[in-house]
């Protein structure tokens, strides 16, 4: 069943390849500012949140300058949450195309996620940008990060087909999804280290799937840091859960978004 | 290779209302809490836009589909696309497949020109390879050279369609299925459509198309499915099927007029219309009208008194109230002598009814050679005369080419070299 799925995806990794090709190719175009939007994004934010957070309510980063903390973390994050909000909206946004053509409905939530990939690698040049200004030498878990994006991009992946489908036969998901991910930016520790989080709220931080990539995201960056595998081990499994969940319910659903969308 | 197109006991259910009932994941959540028992209640609104139908296309066939708006066409062709699913019933379509429901889908208006190609092939189902050998043809087929690196949403719509056209157009499947894609665009844009239809005709692939446009389909199609009511009323000859279908809305009509009961008429009354009917060569009553059709049309009446030398005429009058040509006795010279009391009738003979396809309003009148009207009904059978093909090929009737039409043909220079007579 899962190998047809597979096989027909493959028919159609053309069509896929220039969905995704699309997405990126629109996001600048007649803008001014064009790619560097790109890093405008996390870059502000990195900034609002070292004067509020950093500086003003004096919030702990485990040692580390706080916009290397909080940079580190944004920029995963920055990816995360643009590819949510995209393949949540995906199906809607595609009703013309889900309606007349025929295509495994899959490729438009895979594509919204993989879209922002370009966005993320030119934002991370910055990166070195701001550890090379607080004088920390960038770790060589930084090789770690084409493979922590992996799980990123599968978690998501298989948030977004199941927000997308939702949203195909419930309109008002389409105004649920801001919310989670404002409400997901404040359950993992971007802003703050899990380290301030007390023994008893570690574990429930530690469900958050997002929680171990973001921190693994952040350690592996750092020479200072160590990865925490167990809770990486824990997040990727819980990954691959929703991934397969995921899935498995978009595969059910799939049959009627023609009739309703 | 085995039949592309196998269609078996295919019926197509959808749910209406439901959707306005439950849009809103918040009003689920809500319903549960307050009718826990309600499901078991819900009553399904629902509709079958398609019941029971069955049909084989074999290789190579072109079938049009016809039928009213609302009858079921677009729902085959999108089941047959597998765009949606069948509520029962089986689909086999085999071989590689191309489905053009839409003009230009997925064609992004930021997007150049050139790069929307990519997109509109891709969709459609061209390989990257593909649309990059056939780019300068698809270019140059829609005339938009000089912009195709152009963002689309500084093109007319002409030119956007003319290009998503031309994408569609180099299409290589083994089964098409094209859906009512005449129906948009300029006369122009049209006359391509017919075009790249006919080679398609020649080409050897199996093709369904739908269409409204009957001369199209009776020139381009040697087979077709009439689909009424979501199942298949007629599948045969084009030629056949296209006469039920259009019977169809004649037959709305009674056969024959009654005219007797009109109040608002001319002349002193001495002999009155009393009906009108079309009767066609084989002396059956009928209300189907076609261009070119030899036709009789029968005039009933009444007369209350002994009539001298009567002169009967019918005045064809077009939607827009020009008078298109007058019928008398008294220009074919017919002389009646003398009508006696009581009920008769006289029948015009039309050798061949040069109308366009449209609506013409009748024009009757009775009088006699002193200038004395007997009768005037003015205005007062609406005929439709439907579309035929007397040129063989599809293209030329209907109402923006005129009020008639005249058969002959052409030749160019002097004779001999590339004469291109019809009829």
């Amino acid at each position: 069943m899962l190998l047809a799925w597979l096989k027909e995806f493959w028919e159609y990794r053309e069509l896929f390849y220039f969905l995704v090709w699309r997405d990126v190719k629109i996001r600048y175009k007649q803008t001014v500012l064009g790619a560097t939007w790109a890093i405008i994004q996390p870059f502000f934010m990195m900034i609002v949140f070292t004067v509020f957070f950093g500086k003003m309510a004096k919030m702990p980063s485990d040692g580390i300058p706080y916009p290397v903390f909080s940079y580190a973390a944004l920029l995963p994050w920055t990816y995360f949450s643009a590819a949510l909000i995209h393949s949540g909206n995906s199906l809607l946004a595609g009703a013309n195309l889900v309606r007349k053509v025929y295509f495994p409905r899959v490729a438009l939530p895979a594509a919204s996620a993989l879209g922002g990939i370009v966005d993320f690698a030119i934002a991370f040049v910055i990166l070195f940008g701001l550890m090379f200004y607080y004088d920390i030498t960038p770790g060589v878990g930084l090789l770690l990060w084409p493979v922590l994006m992996i799980p990123l991009v599968l978690l998501a992946m298989g948030i977004g087909m199941i927000l997308s489908s939702l949203n195909v036969k419930y309109r008002d998901i389409k105004y649920a999804i801001p919310f989670l991910v404002q409400t997901l930016l404040f359950v993992t520790p971007i802003i703050y280290p899990s380290s301030i989080a007390p023994e008893r709220f570690r574990f429930l931080l530690s469900l958050n799937p997002l929680t171990g990539l973001i921190e693994a995201f952040r350690a592996s960056a750092l020479p200072s840091k160590t990865v925490d595998w167990p809770l990486l081990g824990l997040s990727v499994g819980i990954t691959l859960v929703i991934f397969v969940l995921g899935a498995m319910y978009f595969r059910k659903t799939e049959r009627e978004f023609a009739d309703v969308i | 290779m085995s039949t592309p197109i196998v269609v078996n006991n295919l019926s197509k259910e959808y749910r209406l209302g439901r959707l306005e009932h439950e849009t809103m994941l918040r009003e689920v959540i809500v319903n549960m809490f307050k009718h826990p028992l309600r499901r078991a209640k819900r009553k399904k609104e629902t509709i079958w836009a398609l019941k029971n139908v069955s049909f084989r296309v074999e290789e190579g066939e072109v079938v049009g589909i016809i039928g009213r708006n609302g009858a079921g066409k677009s729902t085959l062709l999108k089941l047959l696309s597998r765009i949606t699913y069948p509520t029962e019933g089986q689909i086999k379509v085999r071989g590689k497949v191309s489905s053009l429901l839409e003009v230009g889908t997925g064609f992004h208006e930021e997007l150049t020109g050139r790069e929307n190609v990519y997109l509109n092939g891709s969709i459609l189902g061209m390989k990257k390879k593909e649309i990059q050998a056939k780019l300068d043809q698809i270019i140059a087929f829609a005339g938009v050279e000089r912009f195709v690196d152009t963002p689309v949403k500084r093109y007319s719509t002409g030119m956007t369609l003319r290009l998503a056209f031309a994408v569609a157009a180099h299409l290589d499947p083994d089964v098409l299925f094209v859906d009512e894609v005449l129906a948009v665009g300029d006369a122009e844009f049209q006359k391509k459509c017919l075009k790249t239809m006919d080679d398609l005709r020649t080409s050897g692939r199996t093709v369904l198309f739908v269409s409204h446009n009957m001369s199209a389909i009776e020139n381009l199609c040697p087979r077709a499915i009439w689909i009424e009511g979501g199942e298949i009323r007629e599948d045969g000859e084009a030629k056949d099927v296209i006469r039920a279908y259009l019977s169809m809305f004649a037959d709305a009509q009674r056969t024959g007029h009654d005219l007797s009961a009109i109040q608002s008429r001319g002349g002193n009354g001495e002999v009155r219309y009393t009906g009108i009917e079309f009767i066609d060569p084989e002396g059956r009553a009928t209300n189907l009208v076609r261009s070119g059709d030899e036709l009789n049309v029968r005039l009933h009446f009444d007369a209350r008194e002994e009539i001298r030398q009567p002169h009967f005429g019918v005045m064809v009058y077009s939607d827009m109230g020009s008078l298109v040509t007058t019928f008398s006795t008294w220009a074919t010279g017919l002389d009646v002598p003398m009508l006696p009391r009581g009920k008769g009738r006289i029948d015009l003979r039309i050798d061949s009814l040069n109308l366009m396809p449209a609506r013409y309003y009748l024009t009757l009148w009775l009088s006699s050679m002193g200038a004395t009207k007997y009768d005037h009904l003015d205005h007062c059978v609406a005929m439709d005369v439907e579309t035929s093909d007397p040129y063989g090929t599809g293209k030329g009737m209907g109402r923006r080419f005129g009020l008639i039409y005249v058969t002959g043909g052409w030749t160019y220079g002097g004779g001999a070299e590339g004469s291109r007579g019809n009829q």
